[in-house]
Parts: structure tokens; sequence; C-alpha cells
């Protein structure tokens, strides 16, 4: 047994313990036993990235056989290389601090034990895919979290709303993993193997191959990195797969900051990087990933603005920020969208655990039109919002502002089209999500009390159980972006990557990024303090201001408000429709032409007469089941006397 | 030892024993049950005598037994291979739970149930063990009526239709496949499969062949469209006739096609594959979309069932290793799924005596318990991996992948389909506030069906983390029945080729 093995099975365990005998054990057992070993989890997974990045200690160990048909061959197996070791120290601290908030955030819920355990089910569920050497266990992993969300989100069960975000959740990530399995099937068969090491290798040789369908030759790596993109898509939200996780917000807000802030639906980032090497030989798809990226940036930033509830803004803003991941990817800058992966974890955690903390002191109100003037009562978690908002809208210093100036750069650097498109929206995002974060802070902290007088009352600062992963996160949120942008994105990051991520030599994104023009370095910090300033004259200076333009542009803001229509679209293009044609299929398919003209036809002329015998009794059954027996049997006996000899 | 043998009629012996029975009612039903019960355990631990002693580096069949038997040519003839002995497992494996779910749900003629039930066993164990034609369609059609009892006399309101439904379409199918045993005969002069199999039948023939076993086994699959029997067979049929239904007899059907019909017309198999195909997209897309809309529980796994039924077809006619042992795989687990969910089903329907998903609701508040492995089988039915449904759908969308990109790239928006139904309906009973009066009185599982469910969450959890048991040794078999397949076409080919 390795560390390895503790770091992914220990949460396993413990989740198994907490979840079948929380009722023996207790709610307090159940909580130390998993919070215990999600933290020394994370512990063992810092030891594992300074071994695996300092000392190049790259390893996997085979834990199980799996799969076996033919040359359709699966191990269970646990890969640990430099991009495994990041998402492990991302997902092992997030979630330790997380069940840590959790302790005091969930003090008076009866179901302690059960929320405890599905916690650490995700843990495991996301170390399994971040560990893995192949990509069915990918697969594994990603369904698993998948079903850990699901549980997360839909957990007060007895809200209808919580339970028809969790089912949302599940399905439309189900249309993206439709995609995902065709894609990992696509690679099985050109490949003969779906073990990352084989199917990297193979994917230079397979660079301009095509094969044919419908009317056309396709590209096999375009076609097979586009299908594993589309999981992506379903899993990190983007644009036209994002509609689950506004209201994945049902689940209580550790989640949120735990599956679907910081880890969970960075999967999708994950995903890609991983898979640079097949991604690099398949430039048309890295375009659709630039794209993609980019409009879903800028898209849910554009929601962000009209959203009243405090933790839907964060989820719109954590949409937008998979977006620059995604846009990174598709300009080769993996490295630059890993690091924005680590730093989002960070601050955006910080700030959805924030947004816990508000939400406990009012008394569980989310909508932020009911707080207001809230800052001095609760000063720790209004200075912590702070935080996160600043290294959130990339201010100098603070850790986005490393990793998101760099994808910025990047995009402009690549000198493609695509890329300059990323640019231009990811500046024009950057402005929106300087605005909509300080509008959360102006709206929450500042102005008069807009809550009644007795959620005023008693309005109260969260326990230190609760603060003190608050403090941690800020810590990152401050300083992960200074401590490490050398080793992530720095002139050494060959070093640091090792041979985990892949970056042909002719995409040099990355590499031009270190010289680009000053304005290009400068501008999203313009643009971050021009949508701060903006925030302050429209939420705190001259407040009439958004009522007004609300008024004025009626359409744009129910437009942005509904959330560009995407819920009532699909309601009406795919859910009634499948209804209908299900209701139609059944009722007329089955129950008038196939039961019509078989069956029911046939028995109708057979009961009628059977009534006209008047045997509608039990013992009619019998003489029917007798009459076929004994005329098989005269039947077969028949033919074999006749013709045996 | 004639191992197979025994295995086949130990049940008999056991209803031979209930049917002696005399005395008060009470006392005989309750020596029936333990009878049964009992019977059908140690049938169980001597089948896996089978398994232990069961050689996985040969596709030759195992544990023959032959003796001379109605005329020439026509033997008593039994053997297992790698594929037809984990059905005899199946099978031996569900009955005792079979058995224990009927405890207190039967109340009336509780004996004739019992015997019913062991009469059925052999039945169902003959039909895999079989090794002549003769003896399999006895074992095979036979095995109906013990069904068709069950249905129409122990079953629900409409149990008569149902039980209609069931003969009518049945009916048909064994009609032809009698005709095509008969012409066999005339055409090799014996009805032992072994020889059969190697028996080349001229192609032509081959294609009408084909249809008349097609015929019987797509009602048993079922598949579309012959497949409507099934809904209302289940709805009508106590938990434990649906748990066999589901379980062993739906794959008969899926059994008869790679013991028959690939190896027996190699040709043919490989001319009617795109209509499978064809088919079994229908089957799994038409059903999901019914199953959404479906307000009966049963009804709704009902067409589940055939939707993944719709999956094994799909593979075994793409005629690949992965095809081909993932439909295997795929039968098997969604013996025990599907089982499993039938059981679901009784344990409310018990306490309530309706099957209406708009009855229920909120149910994890007082049933905790049966929420968990509710949770479980259903995500095992949407295929979620690391349980037994994935690597069967897995396994049969890469083999048929291989044969056509259309059909695995239709066949795969199976999950998106399955995914709403499955949680549709899980979240409508298990989920929300418990409002209705009736329902507050429910109780969690008891003793006996945690006993019940218990192997089989085990199994389903096993299956998905480590199939390789299982894969291992039906191997072989399957390589061997496809090797063989593919110097068929080769044979014809060159023939063809020849004049």
């Amino acid at each position: 047994m390795t560390m390895y093995h503790l770091i992914v099975f220990l949460p396993l365990l413990a989740s198994i313990v907490a979840g079948l005998g929380g009722r023996r054990i207790g709610d307090v057992a159940s909580m130390a036993v998993t919070t215990g070993s999600v933290v020394l989890s994370a512990v063992l997974s810092w030891v594992a990235f300074y071994l695996v990045i300092y000392k190049g200690d790259v390893s996997t160990v085979k834990v199980l056989d799996w799969i076996e048909s033919g040359s359709f061959s699966v191990d269970w197996a646990l890969k640990v290389d430099q991009l495994t070791a990041v998402m492990l120290v991302v997902v092992n601290s997030v979630s330790a601090l997380v069940h840590i908030y959790s302790i005091g955030y969930m003090s008076h819920d009866p179901h302690r034990a059960r929320f405890f355990s599905y916690l650490s089910l995700f843990t495991f569920a996301m170390l399994m895919l971040i560990t893995s050497d192949n990509f069915l266990q990918l697969y594994f992993g990603w369904e698993g979290v998948g079903l850990a969300s699901y549980l997360l989100i839909g957990f007060w069960y007895k809200r209808p709303s919580a339970s028809a975000a969790a089912i949302k959740a599940f399905v439309v990530n189900r249309v993206g993993d439709f995609g995902f399995a065709l894609g990992i099937m696509a690679l099985f068969l050109t490949v003969g193997s779906v073990n990352f090491d084989v199917v990297f290798k193979a994917a230079p040789e397979l660079a301009g191959k095509t094969f044919h369908f419908l009317w056309k030759d396709w590209d096999i790596l375009t076609v097979a990195t586009f299908l594993l993109f589309l999981g992506a898509m379903g899993k990190s939200a983007q644009l036209g797969l994002h509609t689950w996780l506004p209201d994945a917000m049902e689940g209580p807000t550790p989640v949120s900051a735990l599956i679907h802030a910081a880890t969970m639906v960075t999967a999708g980032v994950f995903m890609v990087a991983r898979c640079s090497p097949i991604f690099e030989y398949a430039p048309t798809t890295l375009q659709i990933v630039a794209v993609v990226g980019a409009s879903t940036a800028f898209f849910a930033a554009t929601v962000g603005l009209a959203q009243n509830d405090i933790k839907r803004v964060i989820a719109y803003s954590t949409c937008s920020q998979l977006g620059y991941m995604f846009f990174a990817l598709g300009v080769s800058a993996y490295p630059a969208a890993i690091f924005h992966l680590f730093t989002h974890a960070f601050f955006k955690a910080l700030l959805f655990l924030g947004a816990g903390s508000v939400i406990h002191a009012v008394d569980g109100e989310q909508d932020m039109r009911r707080m207001g003037g809230l800052w001095k009562h609760i000063k720790l978690t209004y200075a912590m919002m702070w935080i996160g908002s600043l290294a959130l809208a990339g201010l100098p210093f603070f850790a986005g502002f490393y990793s998101k100036d760099m994808i910025l750069e990047a995009a402009f650097a690549s000198g493609t089209g695509v890329g300059q498109y990323a640019f231009i929206l990811g500046m024009a995002a950057a402005v929106l999500t300087a605005f909509y974060s300080w509008r959360l802070i102006f709206m929450t902290f500042h102005g008069k009390p807009r809550a009644d007088h007795h959620v005023m009352e008693h309005v109260h600062e969260s326990p230190m159980v609760m603060l003190f992963p608050l403090f941690v996160l800020a810590f990152g949120a401050v300083f992960a972006g200074f401590a490490f942008h050398n080793g992530f994105i720095g002139h050494d990051l060959k070093a640091f990557w090792g041979d985990s991520l892949l970056i042909l030599d002719q995409h040099k994104a990355m590499e031009n990024a270190h010289h680009v023009p000053l304005w290009v370095k400068l501008g999203p910090i313009v643009v971050g303090l021009v949508g701060i300033a903006v925030a302050w004259l429209a939420y705190v200076k001259y407040t009439e201001i958004p009522g007004n333009a609300a008024k004025q542009q009626r359409l744009l803001y129910s437009f942005l408000l509904n959330k560009w229509y995407f819920d009532e679209l699909y309601d009406r293009i795919f859910v009634r429709p499948s209804l209908w044609i299900g209701r139609v299929l059944w009722k007329g398919g089955d129950g008038k032409i196939i039961d019509g003209l078989g069956p029911d036809g046939f028995a109708a002329i057979v009961v009628r007469l059977a009534k006209r015998a008047s045997v509608l009794q039990t013992g009619y059954v019998y003489h029917y089941a007798f009459a076929m027996l004994i005329g098989v049997a005269a039947l077969v006996t028949y033919f074999f006397t006749r013709t045996g000899h | 030892m004639p191992l197979l043998s025994i295995v086949t009629f130990l049940p008999l012996v056991g209803a031979a024993f209930i049917l002696l029975a005399r005395g008060p009612e009470e006392i005989v039903a309750r020596n029936a049950r333990n009878a049964a019960l009992w019977t059908t355990v140690i049938t169980f631990a001597v089948s896996l005598l089978i398994w232990i002693e069961f050689d996985n580096s040969t596709a030759a069949f195992q544990f023959v037994e032959k003796h001379e038997w109605l005329a020439p040519g026509i033997s008593y003839h039994m053997g297992v291979d790698g594929i037809s002995m984990l059905f005899v497992i199946l099978t031996t494996f569900l009955m005792p739970l079979c058995i224990l779910a009927s405890w207190d749900a039967i109340e009336h003629r509780v004996k004739e149930y019992m015997v019913a039930f062991l009469v059925m066993e052999t039945l169902m164990i003959g039909v895999f063990c079989a090794l002549d034609l003769v003896l399999f369609y006895l074992f095979f059609e036979a095995g109906l009526i013990p069904m068709f009892l069950i249905i129409g006399i122990w079953g629900g309101k409409r149990r008569i239709y149902a039980s209609f439904k069931f003969f009518l379409y049945t009916l048909l199918g064994s009609l032809l496949l009698l005709l095509a045993l008969l012409y066999m005969y005339f055409q090799a002069g014996t009805t032992d499969i072994p020889t059969l199999m190697k028996h080349a039948f001229d192609p032509g023939v081959q294609k009408w062949l084909w249809l008349a076993f097609f015929a019987s086994f797509a009602v048993k699959v079922p598949m579309w469209p012959v497949h409507t029997w099934l809904p209302d067979a289940h709805v009508e049929a106590p938990t434990a006739g649906s748990v066999i239904l589901a379980g062993v007899m739906l794959k008969m059907g899926g059994y008869g096609f790679i013991r028959f019909s690939i190896p027996m017309f190699p040709d043919a198999s490989l001319y009617f594959a795109p209509l499978v195909f064809g088919l079994s997209v229908v089957a799994i897309i038409y059903t999901s979309l019914v199953a959404l809309v479906q307000e009966d529980m049963k009804k709704l796994i009902a067409y589940s069932s055939v939707a993944h039924m719709g999956f094994v077809t799909m593979g075994t006619f793409s005629l690949t290793l992965q095809g081909v042992q993932g439909a295997i795989f795929q039968m098997l687990s969604h013996g025990i799924v599907s089982g499993a969910l039938f059981l679901c089903v009784g344990v409310v329907y018990d306490r309530l005596h309706t099957r209406e998903i708009a009855r229920y609701g909120g149910l994890v508040n007082i049933m905790p318990k049966y929420a968990v492995v509710f949770m479980l089988f259903t995500m095992a039915n949407v295929g979620l991996p690391g349980t037994s449904g994935f690597v069967g759908e897995m396994l049969t969308l890469v083999g048929a992948f291989k044969a056509n990109t259309w059909v695995a790239l239709l066949a795969t928006t199976g999950v998106i389909l399955s995914a709403a139904y499955a949680l549709w309906l899980y979240r409508r009973v298990i989920f929300g506030e418990l409002t209705k009066d009736d329902l507050k009185a429910m109780t969690d599982l008891s003793p006996r069906e945690v006993a019940i469910i218990a192997p089989l969450v085990f199994l389903t959890l096993f299956m998905g983390i480590y199939p390789a048991p299982f894969l291992d040794v039906m191997a072989v078999s399957v390589n061997n029945l496809l090797d063989q397949h593919q110097a068929a076409i080769a044979a014809v080919k060159a023939a063809v080729a020849a004049k």
C-alpha cells in the first residue's frame, strides 16, 4: 500500500463509516471520522505535491483489474504526475476546509452524518477522477462526482425545488456524458486501448487521419476530441449545457463551494488538460474550445449582473471563470488554465463560504434585496468577501491577478482569430466581473438594512469553526498567485509540469504571453477598477441608477434576469416534446397500433367467445395451459414417431 | 455424478414433497414455504459446485450427460459452457430470494404457488442445460405454463388479460420455432445441438430458420414491437413472478440468440444483423420515452427492461467479442438489478397495495434504508460506473460501435433518457415532504426484506467493481463462438467464390 492509496481511499472509507454507521456512532463521530480522514488526505496531498513536482517522483500504481474483454482491457489504477499532484492539492485542501466549515454551518441539521458521508464520497470520486490512468476510470470518477453532486444538491429533499435541481444537474450532465462516452469509444476503436499512455502515444500518427460517416470524411482526432469536450461542457457548465449550475445552488452552501466552484466543475478543464496530447493534434477542436469558453465567460458575466440571489451571482461568476479556463485551453495555454483553476479554487471557495457566512448571519436569507448594511455586524466576513472579490477581479498581487492576466495575455499572444475573439470577450467579462462582484458587496454589506428588524437583531458573526477555513482560503486568495506563478506559468514551466502537459512547438501562446504590449498587461487591472468604480456609483453613490436603468431597458433587463431564456427554450424544445412523444408512443404506438392490431384484437374475439361459454373463472387459465401443453406434446410425438422410424 | 441433472430436477423433488403434504391449510402453507425455501437454497448451493468445478480454459461443453431418448438422433443431452453456466447460477441464485419475497405476500393457495415456482425452476435450469433441441424446446415451452399460472392465479386485477396477452404472443413464437425444429431434424437427422452447430445449413434455408427462431426469441426478450405483453405481465404478476420474469425468462431469448441463431445460422445472423440493430435502437429510444410518462411503478420498470434488453440484442448481433460478452454480462446484471427493482416495488406494494407513483412521495422520511437501496439500484439501472449496469452497457456499446457507428450513436442516447425516467421515478416516490396520512404508517425494511435485498446489493457492486470472474468464465466460450462464426462465414464466401 502506498501513500496514494491512503489519499484516495481514506475518504471512501470515512464515507462508508459515516453513511452506514452514522446512526450508530452518532453525528459527532461521523463528522470527526470524515473530516479527520480528509484532512489527513489533504496533508498527504501536499507531501505528494512536493515529491512529484520538486523531486520528479511520477508514478502509477495498479489497484485491481477492472474490465477485460479481449483488447478492451482496463485496470483500476492511481496515476500521479504533476497535473494530478496539483489537482490533489486543490481537491483535498478545499475539501478539508469545507468539511471543517460544515461542522459549523450544518450544526442544526438533523442529517449531518448523511451530509458528511456524501461530502467524503464526493471527495473520493473526485480523487478517482484525477488519479485515473485511463479514460474509463476517468468516466467512473466523472459519473461518481455527478452522483455525489446529485445527492448533495437534493440534500434537503423536502424542498421540491432541490429535488428538481438535482435531477436537472444529473440529466444535463448526462447529455455531456453522451458525447464523452462516444468519444471514449471512438478513441478505443481507432487506437485499440483506453489507457492514457497508449492513446497519447498514438495521437501524432492519427493526426490528419479521417473516417467516413454520413456524406463526408471526418478527421478522427477532431471528432474524438470534440466528443470528449462535450462531456467537459456538461461537467464544467459551459454555454449550452450550463443551465444546471445556477439551479445547483439549491444545495447547502458548503456544497456549492466545494463541488460547484472549486473542484467538480473544474473536472472538464482538468480533462482537457490531461488530454492535451490529443487536443494538440486537433486544432479545430481547440478553436471550438476557445470560442465556447470565451462566449461562456462573457455570457455568464452578463447574467451575473442582474441576479439578486447572492449564491446565484457567485454561481454565474464561476461559470464565467470556467469560461476563462476553457479559452486558455483553446489557445494551448494549458498551464495558465490549470493555474487559474488552482487560484480560482481558493478565492471562489472563499466567496461561497463567505456568502454562506452571510446567509448564516441573516437566518437563511439569500436575496440581496433583503440584505444591506451588514458590514458593521459581521466585519470578519465582510473583510473575507473583499479579499475574495479582489482576487476574483484580478487586482494586483492577489491570486487572480497572476492567473487571469496570464490567460488574457496568452489569448492575445496566440495570434489567432479565435484568440482575439477570446481576448476581447475576456476583457469585456473582466469589467462585468468587477462590477457584479462589488454590486454584491455593496448590496449585501452597505446602505441601509433592508431586512426586517427581527433578523437584524440576530445578525451575528459566524463561529470560529466557520471562520478558520475562510482565513486559510483568504491566505490562499492573497498569496497563491504570487507564490506559485513562477512554477506554474513562469519561464521554467517545463520543469514544473514535466511530461504531464503537451504543447506543440508551433503553439506559442504561453511563450509569447510574456512579451505582450504594456496596454495588454495593464488592461485587465484598468477595466477591473472601472467595474468597481461603476458599481460604487450605481449602488452607493447614486442608488437610483439601477432601478432607472432597469426601467428604461426593460427588455434587456428581463433578458438578463431570465438568463437569456435558456431554461424556457430547453423546456419548449426538449423536455415537453419528449414527454409528448412518450405519451403518443405509449397510448398510440403501444396501445392503439401494436396492441390494437395484435393481441387485443385477437383477444377481444376470444374473450367474447369465452364469455359466451361462461368459463371466465381462474379455472379457465388452467384449461388453456393444459390445452397448450397437450397440444405441443401431441405434435411433437406425432412428428417424431412418424419420422423416427 | 450427473451434476446438471441433479441441479435441474432437485426442485421437482421439493415440489413432490410439498404436494404430498396433508393437513390443515395453515400448517400445509407453512410447510410449503419452508420446503420451497430449503429446496431452492440447496439447489443454489449444489449449482455453485458447477462453477467451482468449471474449467475456464475450454470452450467445450462440460458436465455432459447423454442418454438415448425419444428416437435416434434425439437424446437426453445436457451440458454447460461458459455462457450457459452463468445463467444456471443466475436462476438458482434468484429463486430463494423469490420464495422469501412471497413469504407473506402470498396468502392463498400457498402450496400450489410454491409447487409452480419449483417446477418453473426445473424448467428454467433445463433450458440453459439442454444440449438437444427437443429437450430445449420442451423446457422452453413448458416453462411458460407455471408463469402463466402464477400471473393468472396469483396476479392482480387484470391478470386474465395479462396472462392472455402473454400466452398469445408466446404461442405464435413457439409454433414457428417448432416448425423450424422439425425441419432441422429432417435435414440433419438429429436434434443434437453440438452437432447442429457444425451442420452447415444452406444459406437460403438459414434465413427462414433464423426468422422462425427469431420469432420465438424476440417475443421472449422482448424486442420492439412484440414487447407489449411485458408491461402488462409485470404489472399483474406477483412480485416474485416479476423477478423471475425479468430476471430469468427474458434472458432465455437473449440466450437463444447466442446459443442457436449465431452458431447454427451464421450467414443469416450476419444478414439480419441490421434488422436486429434497427429494432434494438427503436426499443432503446422508444421504450425509454414511454417509460418517461408512466404512472405505474412496475410499468415504468418494465419499459425500462425492454430498453435494457435492447442493449443486449444490439451487442449480441454486433458479433464482436465486446458486444457478445457485454450482452451476456448485461443480461446477468439486468437479472439482478431489475429483479431488485421489482422487489423494491414489492416492498411498498405489500404495505400500501398500490403501484401508482402519485400515491407515494417522501418515503425517505420514514424508510431511510429503503431509500438507500432503491437509490443504488436506480443508479445501477442508469448504468453508473461502479455498478454492474455500467459494464454491460459500455461493452455492448463498444461492440456496436465496431459494427455500426449509427447504432452506437443512437443507442447512447439511452444514457440520457434512462437517467431522466429513473431519477424522476425516484424523486416522486422517495423525495419530498411526507404528506399522505396512510404513508406515515409505513415501516422501513424488515429483517426478511433486508435478507432478500442484501445479496443483490452486494452483487450489483461486486460485478461493477470487479467483473473479472464473470467475464473470465465466459471469455473462451464467446471467443470460440465468434471464431466458429467467422470460419462459417468465410466458408460460405469461399463456396460462392468457387462457383
